[in-house]
């Protein structure tokens, strides 16, 4: 790529994908705009002119705002530190040598394929449902009462049921990175006479620092959208109104297309902060 | 105190025995190089010296104590591997530090002993640094540093040169001869050079497939190998060996002769060879010389600049006393 030429005939070369990127992001940002300045009820009347930053200020004055903020922040910083933990177990369990390791290696990956849909309706069905399910089965061979998971612990099954898909994906990238640890160091840490807790933590964990924050960053970007699994689920109620709900019952529940873009606006800038945090803590563990 | 004696000790990879019942004692405060080719075993009998193995069957006693249920950090030996296995997220002074920290040492006394350590290896300006900002020298001095402030009965290296270029080398080689004569505690030492054990050592056990060949001074492997394994591993360049109606005369199946015994001719000799190609290191020549039928090229050793080219008709002469004999077993007559 030295010469002017190959350089104008690379830009000419990367100047559709580049496009279609910037239509397939810029589209739907700028119509997010638009109708978050406008009142927009389609089945009230339909375009009923510029409101300004009413709908902004609507947005947020609305009693259920900052909790479904609250809400966000619990399931995506629950989903991380279960993930996180478990996964860096998991990823030391299965760095042992094994019997039939690649199996068991394929079945730990095996939820990150299930759709986020089905697997939260085989949560529900099979395992919550406080008549039929496995757990209260297991309750009611304990002599248990049954609990009724989505409505009394709503939050918590949520997590539950998104830590179960994004495990094999933390313990995924966590195992590659255990495997990259050099084996002398661990020897000469043991003839140091570092007791295995102290490996860990001395040695291990440090190895590990930079795959859980890359683990933690894409983890968060796409744990504040999660949606699927509240909607098939506890549909919102109990306490389980995430930001991204939130928006979602404006717009389709409510009818009301410039309040949810606003709230987009909102969710738009939230991920924009978190993404700034973990860019600077991924950039400083990048350096080193 | 660093006596290490081995009894009787085998080692099984699965159904592999790589190293077979062996005996071995090594004197406090003495050099010991283990030598061979690669895949010979002296590294596994490192590592089951350190305890990073388990043995399959014998005893390894430390200063008189049964060691061979000892874990590796209770055996009191430090090791440089030959990674150097540095922790690199932390500073070389908590990467010296670290035994001292896992023994429950105090701060001060860490430190104590951390500039003690770094001002012996020349470490003290760099004990703020990572391993990752340092050269390949300064990292094998902090793995020794590592290993020196934990006062080990026996500090055991492996191969811990073999990652540095040739001149570091040859410096590292003279600074852990030196540490030794400063400390005088004992050192193993595994390598497949022989230039490193020849120079280093006070004792070379030569190891082939996992069977010790020969226990002795460079010197005395040097002068009296006990088999042509041995006597083709020590010396550089390596021992020419003849059969056939060479050996016959000297009443042996094997001949051996080192390169620095043959004196070249261009008129009268024992055998008459032609010249292949001819290495002039200014102190040294080493000439390679075909004579009739044998497979090998003959190496000679000549002190200062000879003038032959490729292709000269030479004659080469052995000297007499320094013929090596060897029977069918390959074993030395004396």
């Amino acid at each position: 790529m030295a010469t002017q030429h190959s350089r104008s005939a690379a830009r000419i070369m990367m100047a559709p994908a580049v496009v279609l990127l910037l239509g397939w992001m810029l589209i739907p940002l700028t119509m997010t705009l638009y109708f978050s300045f406008k009142k927009f009820l389609p089945l009230r009347g339909g375009d009923l002119g510029w409101v300004g930053f009413d709908n902004y200020v609507r947005f947020v004055s609305s009693s259920a705002f900052w909790p479904s903020v609250q809400t966000t922040l619990i399931i995506v910083g629950g989903v991380l530190l279960i993930t996180v933990m478990l996964g860096v177990l998991l990823a030391i369990l299965l760095d042992q040598p094994l019997w039939g390791q690649g199996i068991v290696r394929i079945l730990v990956i095996a939820p990150f394929f299930v759709m986020p849909t089905v697997s939260a309706l085989v949560w529900k069905n099979m395992f919550m449902d406080p008549v039929n399910g496995l757990f209260a089965h297991l309750w009611k061979f304990f002599g248990a009462q049954p609990v009724e998971w989505l409505s009394d612990a709503p939050l918590f099954s949520i997590i539950l049921i998104v830590s179960w898909q994004w495990l094999p994906f933390a313990t995924l990238i966590l195992l590659t990175a255990i495997q990259s640890l050099d084996s002398e160091q661990l020897e000469a840490s043991e003839m140091d006479g570092a007791p295995p807790l102290a490996r860990f933590g001395f040695i291990i964990l440090p190895h590990l620092s930079r795959a859980i924050t890359i683990v933690v960053l894409i983890q968060t970007i796409f744990l504040l959208a999660v949606f699927a699994e509240i909607f098939v689920t506890t549909q919102g109620s109990f306490g389980t109104r995430t930001l991204t709900y939130l928006i979602f019952q404006r717009v389709l529940e409510s009818q009301n297309v410039g309040l949810g873009s606003a709230g987009g606006v909102y969710a738009i800038i939230l991920a924009n902060i978190v993404a700034i945090f973990l860019m600077r803590i991924v950039g400083k563990n990048l350096d080193s | 105190m660093g006596q290490i004696t081995l009894n009787q000790i085998t080692k099984n990879f699965g159904d592999v025995q790589v190293i077979p019942p062996l005996d071995l004692r090594i004197d406090d405060g003495e050099f010991v190089v283990f030598v061979g080719p690669s895949g010979c075993g002296k590294s596994t009998l490192l590592r089951l010296i350190a305890g990073l193995e388990d043995v399959t069957s014998g005893d390894i006693t430390i200063d008189g104590r049964n060691a061979t249920e000892v874990p590796p950090a209770k055996r009191g030996l430090a090791m440089v591997f030959q990674s150097y296995a540095l922790y690199p997220h932390m500073s070389v002074r908590k990467n010296i530090a670290f035994p001292l920290r896992m023994a429950g040492l105090d701060k001060e006394a860490q430190n104590a002993k951390v500039d003690a350590a770094a001002k012996v290896l020349n470490l003290t300006d760099y004990l703020d640094r990572r391993p990752g900002q340092l050269s390949g020298g300064q990292r094998q001095r902090v793995a020794i540093g590592r290993a020196i402030v934990r006062e080990p009965a026996a500090f055991l290296f492996d191969e811990p040169l073999s990652n540095l270029d040739a001149a570091l080398r040859v410096n590292m080689r003279l600074e852990i001869s030196e540490l030794h004569q400063t400390l005088k505690t004992t050192m193993i030492y595994v390598t497949h050079d022989q230039v490193e054990a020849m120079t280093m050592a006070d004792k070379i056990v030569v190891l082939q497939a996992g069977l010790i060949e020969q226990v002795g001074s460079p010197l005395d492997l040097y002068h009296a190998p006990r088999n042509k394994f041995v006597a083709g591993f020590i010396g550089s360049p390596k021992m020419n060996f003849l059969t056939g109606q060479y050996a016959s005369g000297y009443d042996a199946t094997t001949i051996g002769i080192r390169p620095e015994h043959i004196a070249v001719s261009s008129s009268e000799g024992a055998w008459s060879g032609r010249v292949g190609v001819s290495e002039h290191l200014g102190s040294d020549t080493f000439l390679y010389v075909d004579i009739d039928g044998v497979d090998e090229p003959i190496t000679v050793r000549s002190t200062g600049e000879i003038g032959v080219r490729h292709g000269d008709n030479v004659y080469l002469t052995p000297d007499a006393s320094k013929i090596h004999r060897f029977d069918k077993q390959d074993l030395r007559i004396p």
